[in-house]
């Protein structure tokens, strides 16, 4: 069954001069939320408009569209700091998608957002709503042409009871945007959230992604894949927050760095005072690929509640000695050895995103990145 | 043709553990290299290799003449030397298909079928083929994974680091008579080391030796095997000897520097 997609789009509202000033400070170095982030490079002064980014939406008609103003700041409130007061006077018309009760929409649904003016803020409103027992599959696309750009999305994700939603974004943002994305999810009893960040453009791009479960047995998966080259930076972190009891997350961040790139991964798992029965993991690792690549990985634990089962673990380094010695005693020479493990690496992840075209892009746009590091 | 070593000195992380080993593996010929745990036998397997960590000293390693040690790793196994690890490494998310068309620059599709057939004659689930290299394989399946590769590779001499471990009789059987049928097929030389006699049952040995503490101190035929099942390793453990200056066996007929 497959039933013809609603395109639509917002056009960027007309630029208006901007004093990010009047936003209040920007964050710094100095707050733990923002430590090694390079936050403290950031110049509010190269930016001089401020418009809502351009978006396509491809969507079945059995998932509600709308620009209602009054669905947003319910999952994630909007004055917490300079960025997101910023995002929230950039936006005319939110993204507002709905799923009925117990309606499961067979397509998913491609967002493609399009960063395309220079020296300006370009913000993006997302808010994804499924009703009790709805079932539907995002998948979440941003591009820029090659422009010195701010990009700032917000993404509320929430779901009903017993509501399965599978949720993809892909960042392939120029080299010199930088990207500040926050997204918070809430989860009611039964839900189940399933999502998969892949990070591998812009100059600085940071993601805060926050998983609330509020219901008993809610469910939360958080995958990402990102690899850094040249000067880039990738920032992610993360809450897992139990609220309720039973709820289980798992997460897996999966990052490579190469030539003088950073990445930053800071995760908390925090289980609340009624989160008895809960399980939590956390897994991050990095693979250095460059002398010069640095990661940071920087697990938390705060628990509330003695009857849960947590668990973390993260692992910076280069590629195995020892998967690099089994593959070339095959007769595979170095770099093709490389290659594959560090595809392999990628690949276990990527295969899980239900887009075999997708899927193979990403793996193109890997080993494209990695032979761009063969010939620095 | 054959596998040549001479006088190998070798050791890892600082420690020597070969003293002085030499052998010739012909083409088509099986040697069995039978000693108790401890007595270098992988090291020799990885130092051959060139596993990085594992220094030679001293000593050459020819393979139809060709100076193994001066090659890297993977241009060792291009020149047509095989080891089947004991214990094959976990790669995640890598395909054995992948691996194998790097190492032979084959179509995937020649190189598919030469698994599927590989894995059919020593009755291997092809399910297993799909997997990510030895990732969730059982100690069994690792190993007749090794014998798929080596199936398809179709190199000139392989050394089998204790193939027999982790297999069952009716896998052990299929096993070892693959192996044996390719010395016929395309003329593999074969270095089987291995702690019992179970491994020759099928693959019969032209050449025994026992090796202890870094050296080998006998070499005889396929009775030796027989032999060696009844009186363990005792007998040959007071010949080789701990200190390096002691006498130890045929080894120090070329003298260990």
């Amino acid at each position: 069954m497959c039933t013809p997609p609603t395109h639509s789009s917002f056009e960027g509202i007309p630029l208006q001069a901007l004093t990010l000033d009047q936003f209040g400070p920007f964050p710094t170095e100095a707050e733990e939320i923002w430590r090694y982030s390079h936050i403290n490079r950031f110049e509010p002064g190269r930016y001089g408009t401020i418009e809502q980014v351009r978006s396509v939406i491809d969507a079945p008609p059995s998932v509600g569209q709308s620009g209602d103003s009054a669905a947003v700041g319910h999952v994630l409130p909007d004055d917490t700091d300079a960025f997101t007061r910023l995002a929230r006077a950039g936006i005319t018309r939110p993204i507002v998608l709905d799923v009925a009760a117990g309606v499961s929409v067979p397509e998913p649904v491609r967002l493609t957002h399009h960063v395309e003016v220079d020296a300006a803020v370009a913000v993006g409103r997302v808010v994804i709503r499924l009703a009790a027992n709805a079932d539907l599959t995002v998948i979440e696309r941003v591009h820029s042409t090659d422009v010195d750009a701010l990009y700032l999305p917000m993404v509320e994700l929430e779901l009903g009871e017993g509501a399965r939603l599978r949720y993809v974004t892909v960042q392939e943002l120029g080299p010199r945007v930088w990207q500040v994305a926050m997204t918070a999810s809430r989860t009611a009893r039964d839900a189940s959230l399933r999502s998969m960040a892949v990070s591998l453009g812009g100059r600085y791009a940071r993601s805060r992604i926050d998983a609330s479960m509020i219901g008993p047995g809610a469910y939360n998966e958080l995958l990402a894949v990102y690899f850094g080259e040249d000067e880039q930076v990738h920032d992610f972190r993360t809450v897992q927050r139990h609220s309720a009891p039973r709820t289980t997350s798992q997460l897996l961040f999966k990052g490579a760095v190469e030539d003088r790139a950073t990445s930053v991964y800071s995760g908390l798992i925090r289980i609340e005072a009624n989160g008895k029965g809960s399980m939590a993991n956390q897994a991050n690792r990095n693979l250095i690929l460059s002398p010069d690549a640095t990661a940071e990985s920087v697990p938390n634990l705060e628990i509330e509640n003695n009857d849960v089962r947590c668990s973390h673990a993260s692992a910076v380094g280069p590629i195995d000695e020892d998967e690099r010695y089994y593959v070339e005693s095959r007769g595979v020479s170095p770099e093709a050895a490389e290659r594959l493990i560090v595809l392999g690496f990628f690949g276990d992840l990527l295969q899980r995103i239900p887009d075999p075209v997708l899927v193979e892009q990403l793996g193109d746009a890997v080993q494209a990145k990695f032979e761009r590091r063969s010939r620095r | 043709m054959s596998l040549v070593i001479k006088n190998l000195v070798a050791g890892v992380h600082g420690k020597r553990i070969l003293h002085g080993l030499s052998m010739t593996v012909g083409a088509g010929e099986v040697h069995a290299l039978m000693g108790p745990n401890g007595s270098g036998k992988s090291t020799l397997s990885h130092a051959l290799l060139g596993r990085p960590g594992y220094v030679i000293e001293s000593g050459t390693a020819t393979l139809d003449g060709t100076d193994l040690l001066a090659l890297p790793t993977w241009q060792r196994a291009r020149a047509g030397l095989f080891l089947g690890m004991q214990y094959p490494t976990e790669v995640p998310g890598v395909g054995l298909v992948d691996v194998l068309r790097e190492a032979l620059g084959a179509p995937e599709a020649d190189i598919a079928a030469a698994m599927r057939v590989e894995a059919e004659r020593i009755g291997f689930d092809e399910r297993f083929l799909d997997r990510a290299l030895n990732v969730d394989l059982s100690g069994g399946e690792k190993k007749r994974n090794e014998t798929v590769q080596l199936g398809v590779i179709r190199p000139k001499y392989a050394i089998l680091d204790e193939l027999d471990s982790g297999l069952d009789v009716d896998a052990l059987r299929a096993v070892s008579r693959r192996v044996k049928e390719a010395t016929q097929e395309f003329g593999l030389g074969v270095l089987a080391i291995t702690h019992y006699n179970r491994l020759l049952a099928e693959l019969t040995a032209d050449v025994v030796h026992v090796f202890v503490k870094g050296r080998i101190v006998a070499s005889g035929g396929p009775e030796l095997a027989a032999e060696l099942e009844k009186t363990g390793y005792e007998p040959y453990a007071t010949d080789a000897g701990d200190d390096d200056s002691q006498a130890g066996g045929l080894d120090d007929l070329f003298g260990s520097p």
